[in-house]
């Protein structure tokens, strides 16, 4: 079974989201989703300063098997990527939630994150049992 | 190796020959100022050397020529030879494309004659030749769904709908063209799923995209409801030839409500194909999108009771799409097609559907008897179907990628794997109509002992290949350390 971390929030397309106390977040994919994919040979994050929208394609995740896009979480500015990423693809598959993070969010609309279908650790997993079904 | 490591300074692969004086010659026509200051990389080696070198290259090859190759949804089929000699004949191989019509009657007699058998066969009004490959063809469509919608001034329609399980390039193609892509879910079954396909369409669907048979093996059950909704709503159908060889003489895709397709003649028609090109992906299009087709078109005219052939252009078809390369597309790869259509005849064409199913459908009930598990139980198979190897990766550790590598010890090349990418760990097999049942029947026995070998040595099987050319690739370093120049060595 793949670690599901409480403290974070996901989306059914296994996105994480962590929102941190000054208004920005950061994502990632989660531990299954890396799982799945297998070795990741290529992150393409969205750039700095650019405007992303929830639900709406951020980037794109290649692994030798399949690559997938990655989906905003929230809306709002990147502020941050995680440049490591462009060298060292792996650490999304060796540490998700910490080194394997993708990039930080200013969030244009806090209340968003009521509004927004995200689901919390416990749905989440749920939702990736149901799809081991 | 490298013939580039073969090389010796001097080494000329004519040695035997004489030295004459053409070894020297300066060619003088050619200004001082564009010619090369620096010899060329080239390899310096002997004719044995080269003739050796690409001998052993080609002997490590794994072909359909030298095996059963049943790659899903790629359809590397058999292709007579018969085809590829009467596309090499002179008169067509000497041709020139700018060749006066008056002397290209019979290029342009075969080539009106397949845009004819093409349009028969997928039910299509209108025939277009002249896309190279299966991308471009389906970027003609959609450019062609674009055009019909501007030329009613319908321009709020901004959306394309493509079903999960359809091929990467049509959510490509769809951006390509503009649009934006909405993806609808396809059920446990393998059917589009309806409502969820009802409630995306609307004002703003231009059209939708589809396979059929889908990637998931089977034939879209609820196609007639499909068409209808996505129509009322004033979209259009698209459909993808990538499976037409499952239904090539049975079912035409204009039947079925299809507005528009491609067919991939190097996939159905007797061209290789998996080599990156060449290939040709003519358009077929219904009614509506007649006056937007691609130029050039083949037209035929009656002058003093004579048929003779003309090319149709810009002046012909005012609204075309306009051109999509400098020519009329692959000639020898329409060449083949068309000799191709001729030697199955209309007999010949609905037994490829019919035998290429029929193989599908009797490697899947043997599967199934061997214990392996379907992805869509219960479901006929069309010319492909899908297995999962879900319990073996998750009980026994060995995965599809597993698997499919230790078949390759048993002289079978592997299916496609991890394909579609609905299914887990899955294998798409697609055997083709030219197969025997013998072959058939060894794939199946291979994969019963691989089970086995899963069952008894798991490392064995995960440690495959062991006995071609090369062990297992590290496809991940590959990937991610990418080297495909080659440098010549310091030059001294």
């Amino acid at each position: 079974m793949s670690e599901i971390r409480p403290e974070l929030k996901y989306l059914v397309s296994h996105e994480w989201l962590r929102v941190e106390s000054d208004g920005t977040a950061f994502v990632g994919i989660s531990d299954h989703a890396q799982e799945a994919m297998g070795d990741l040979v290529f992150v393409e994050t969205p750039e700095v300063g650019s405007t992303v929208t929830a639900g709406e394609e951020a980037g794109v995740v290649e692994s030798v098997k399949a690559a997938s896009d990655i989906y905003a979480p929230v809306s709002g500015e990147v502020v941050a990527i995680n440049e490591e990423l462009e060298e060292t693809p792996e650490a999304v598959n060796n540490d998700p939630y910490g080194d394997g993070w993708m990039f930080q969010i200013k969030l244009s609309d806090p209340a968003e994150l009521e509004s927004l279908e995200l689901l919390s650790a416990e749905d989440y997993v749920a939702k990736v049992e149901e799809e081991d079904q | 190796m490298l013939i580039y490591e073969k090389s010796q300074a001097g080494r000329r692969s004519i040695s035997q020959a004489p030295i004459t004086s053409t070894t020297n010659t300066k060619v003088s026509d050619i200004p001082e100022g564009l010619l090369r200051k620096k010899k060329a990389a080239l390899a310096e080696v002997s004719e044995m050397q080269v003739v050796r070198h690409y001998t052993n290259l080609s002997r490590r090859n794994f072909s359909i020529d030298t095996q059963f190759y049943p790659l899903g949804s790629c359809t590397m089929k058999y292709n007579p030879r018969g085809a590829h000699k009467s596309a090499m004949l002179p008169g067509f191989l000497g041709r020139h494309p700018l060749a006066p019509e008056s002397q290209s009657q019979g290029f342009l007699a075969c080539m009106y004659d397949l845009q004819e058998i093409l349009k028969e066969v997928t039910g299509m009004k209108g025939v277009s030749l002249t896309p190279m490959a299966g991308a471009q063809g389906e970027f003609a469509g959609v450019a062609m769904i674009r055009a019909y919608h501007d030329a009613r001034e319908d321009f709020e329609r901004t959306e394309i709908l493509i079903p999960s399980a359809a091929h990467g390039t049509n959510p490509a193609t769809a951006v390509m063209c503009g649009y934006k892509v909405r993806e609808i879910p396809v059920d446990k079954n393998g059917d589009v799923d309806l409502a969820a396909l009802k409630e995306a369409v609307g004002p703003e669907t231009a059209g939708l995209m589809m396979t059929n048979p889908s990637t998931c093996g089977v034939f879209e059950r609820s196609i007639k409801e499909i068409a209808s909704t996505v129509h009322e709503a004033g979209g259009l159908l698209y459909y993808d030839g990538a499976n037409l060889n499952a239904i090539l003489g049975k079912v035409c895709p204009g039947d079925m409500g299809f507005d528009v397709m491609h067919m991939n003649l190097h996939k159905t028609f007797a061209t290789p194909h998996g080599g990156g090109g060449p290939g040709a992906g003519p358009v077929g299009v219904g009614e509506r999108l007649l006056p937007y087709m691609p130029t050039p078109i083949v037209g035929k005219e009656s002058v003093d009771g004579k048929d003779v052939y003309r090319w149709l252009d810009e002046k012909d078809i005012p609204q075309t799409i306009g051109r999509l390369s400098t020519y009329m597309g692959n000639a020898g790869v329409l060449l083949r097609a068309y000799y191709y259509a001729r030697l199955l005849g209309r007999e010949g064409m609905h037994r490829v559907a019919e035998y290429s199913t029929l193989n599908a459908n009797y490697m899947m009930k043997r599967c199934e008897n061997a214990g392996f598990e379907l992805a869509y139980p219960g479901r006929r198979a069309t010319h492909e179907f899908i297995i999962t190897l879900s319990s073996q990766a998750k009980n026994l550790g060995v995965n599809a990628m597993d698997f499919a590598k230790r078949l390759l010890d048993y002289g079978y090349h592997a299916p496609t794997t991890y394909f579609p990418l609905l299914v887990p760990e899955c294998w798409l097999i697609e055997p083709t109509e030219t197969e025997s049942p013998d072959e058939l029947d060894g794939f199946v026995e291979a994969m019963i002992q691989i089970q086995k070998e899963s069952e008894e040595n798991a490392e064995m099987v995960k440690g495959a290949p062991y006995n071609q050319t090369v062990r297992r690739l590290d496809d991940v370093k590959a990937a991610r350390e990418l080297d495909l120049k080659w440098s010549p060595a310091q030059e001294s």
